[in-house]
């Protein structure tokens, strides 16, 4: 298989090949519908690389064998699904707080608990919000096509050691199920010193990769703050959104990954009907491109969160408008997705309502 | 040369020259020494990485002056494992208790083991959790007070003590498993020989190899350091019997010569 070449495959194995191109050799995972497929392409793919595939015993040992490979200096993967991200949160804020780079894929299933295997985005709050014990985040990227999830593989690699930290690929089992043209992206080029790696301390003072701050002596306190030092600097730099038809727009739709799809499949037959809808489309949901949904707000006359889950985003997108104008919220848990019919009835009936509004007065 | 220059004993070049947080007759510090001896003596110091439990050996990267990298509490085989996988030419080394290795992580030391990781574990088995305050461990023995088993340990409530080397020894793939103690100077002795044994294995590329030693907790057991000492021979050992349950590459060399 060669960079730049077309072909037709699944989001989930876009993203693992697109994994072995940016260099990981060392992917560990347990088995969970709906992102199977990474699994198995992995175990067969890696040994054709010279890579280390492990299906483990669990969620939690396979995050813990990407925190050792990770330690060791090594680009390392894992990647799972709702019930199985819930149980690698353990590992998750360990390698945010012994800041290790890493790259972890969520395909999104329906919740809580066992839930269901169809697609969903339910989890938003648990990637945003840093989903483990402790004060930290992990960059969030938010793909939207089987292309994304290879592209942004590459991009979260480099994140990862750039910032020496976790990087999650947030998409969903439709995401991951769905089989499109992928142009297999080419691998970025760039190289990361890892210094701080655990190698054996030849010819240089001992390393410890390590979260523990034990001594009452400030040193957790500091390290905190070192920390959210890095999270600021990355929501100053990473500021990833995808914007269609939204700078004229009275009504903005905001959705990610298969939501948006639908969004925009909607907001093009609202367009065709001589309705100004527009899509805002984070591609990172954190951090979240808050001032700039914001200024187009500001032009807007209400935003629509549009999500597969009760409306989880939606809380990112009040705060990011901020009063800018109204923000309303449609979405549907559980494996369903939202409908475009109902989206389109929904702008209409904004504009309906705004009518008669103007017409009242 | 005059006799007395000669050094009979220092401290080893592995061992960092801090005070630890251990307590009084406790095992850890004995057990850390020979670690340390076996590294500087194999000449592997600088080619080794020790994985961290959860646990009071939870800053032994204090105390051992190698690389070291920390694991959730019970992962330790599993970081190890990534580890080992990355770097396979180094030797990475994973100590543990007995709540770390065979309650919480009692997954991920099965599946290390059953995967024959090359990699050496040492488990510190001392029939209590020491860093919380003494409460049941799976290693604890019948009848044994303990803050969470305040009228001794009932087998009927909470299952009887796990004995790790054992249910090692029923997996296919470990190459070295043996049992042994640091309550007196014999049994140290032998502690050394096991360790430098199992680190030798992992560095001819042999294999899973687990080390077992059964230490003294004088704080949490509420005794004296030597009554502790005392109570590993006593009561510990009639349990868990100190003994190789297996040495394949041993094994193997006997028979070729036997051929």
């Amino acid at each position: 298989m060669m960079s730049n070449e077309i072909m037709l495959m699944k989001g989930n194995e876009a993203m693992a090949e697109a994994a072995i191109i940016a260099g990981c050799r060392h992917y560990f995972a347990y088995p969970i519908t709906p992102q199977n497929e990474v699994v198995a392409y992995m175990a067969r793919r890696m040994p054709e690389v010279g890579g280390t595939f492990i299906q483990g015993e669990s969620e939690l040992a396979s995050i813990s064998m990407v925190m050792g490979a990770a330690a060791g200096g090594v680009r390392a993967m894992t990647s799972s699904s709702s019930p199985g991200m819930a149980l690698k949160q353990e590992g998750i804020s360990y390698l945010a707080g012994a800041e290790l780079p890493c790259v972890i894929a969520n395909v999104m299933r329906g919740g809580p608990g066992l839930g269901g295997i169809g697609g969903s985005q339910a989890d938003y709050f648990q990637a945003t919000r840093g989903g483990g014990n402790g004060d930290y985040r992990t960059i969030v990227l938010s793909p939207g096509s089987a292309q994304e999830l290879a592209d942004f593989t590459i991009e979260a690699f480099d994140l990862a050691d750039q910032y020496r930290t976790p990087v999650m690929i947030l998409a969903d089992g439709f995401l991951g199920q769905i089989s499109e043209a992928v142009r297999l992206p080419e691998p970025s080029g760039k190289t990361f010193e890892k210094p701080w790696a655990v190698t054996g301390a030849k010819n240089r003072k001992q390393n410890i990769v390590a979260s523990l701050r034990l001594v009452p002596d400030g040193a957790l306190e500091q390290h905190n703050y070192r920390l959210q030092e890095k999270y600021d600097t990355i929501s100053r730099v990473l500021r990833r959104f995808d914007a269609y038809m939204a700078e004229d727009a009275d009504w903005l739709l905001a959705a990610y990954g298969t939501s948006a799809r639908v969004a925009r499949t909607a907001v093009d037959r609202l367009r065709a009907q001589g309705v100004k809808a527009g899509l805002f489309r984070p591609t990172c949901v954190w951090p979240f491109p808050d001032r700039e949904l914001q200024d187009l707000a500001a032009g807007a006359r209400k935003v629509l969160s549009v999500e597969m889950s009760m409306g989880q985003m939606v809380e990112d997108v009040r705060l990011a408008v901020n009063g800018a104008c109204e923000v309303d919220f449609y979405g549907r848990p559980g494996g369903a997705v939202p409908s475009v019919d109902d989206i389109i009835e929904r702008v209409t009936e904004y504009e309906r309502e705004e009518h008669s509004h103007i017409q009242a007065s | 040369m005059s006799v007395k220059n000669i050094p009979i004993y220092r401290r080893p070049e592995a061992l960092a020259d801090v005070r630890t947080h251990y307590c009084a007759g406790c095992g850890h510090g004995i057990i850390h020494k020979l670690l340390a001896e076996a590294l500087g003596e194999l000449e592997i110091i600088d080619n080794t990485i020790v994985i961290a439990p959860v646990g009071c050996s939870v800053l032994i990267y204090k105390y051992i002056d190698v690389d070291g990298c920390e694991a959730a509490h019970g992962r330790s085989p599993a970081v190890a494992t990534g580890l080992k996988r990355a770097l396979p030419d180094r030797i990475v080394i994973s100590y543990q208790g007995d709540g770390d290795l065979l309650a919480i992580g009692a997954g991920e030391t099965i599946h290390a083991a059953n995967r024959g990781e090359n990699i050496t574990v040492i488990f510190v088995n001392n029939a209590v959790y020491g860093m919380t305050g003494g409460h049941v461990a799976p290693t604890s023995l019948e009848g044994q007070k303990t803050l969470t088993t305040p009228d001794g340990r009932n087998p009927a409530d909470i299952g009887s003590p796990m004995r790790a080397c054992e249910i090692l020894d029923t997996l296919a793939a470990p190459v070295y498993i043996e049992r042994t103690a640091v309550n007196n100077p014999a049994s140290v002795r032998k502690t050394k020989k096991a360790i430098a044994k199992a680190l030798r294995y992992q560095m001819e590329g042999r294999g899973y190899s687990f080390v077992e030693v059964l230490s003294m907790c004088p704080t949490n057991w509420g005794v004296e350091p030597v009554t502790a000492a005392e109570w590993v021979k006593d009561a510990m050992v009639p349990f868990y019997p100190m003994k190789v349950f297996r040495d394949r590459p041993a094994d193997e060399a006997a028979e070729k010569k036997a051929s």
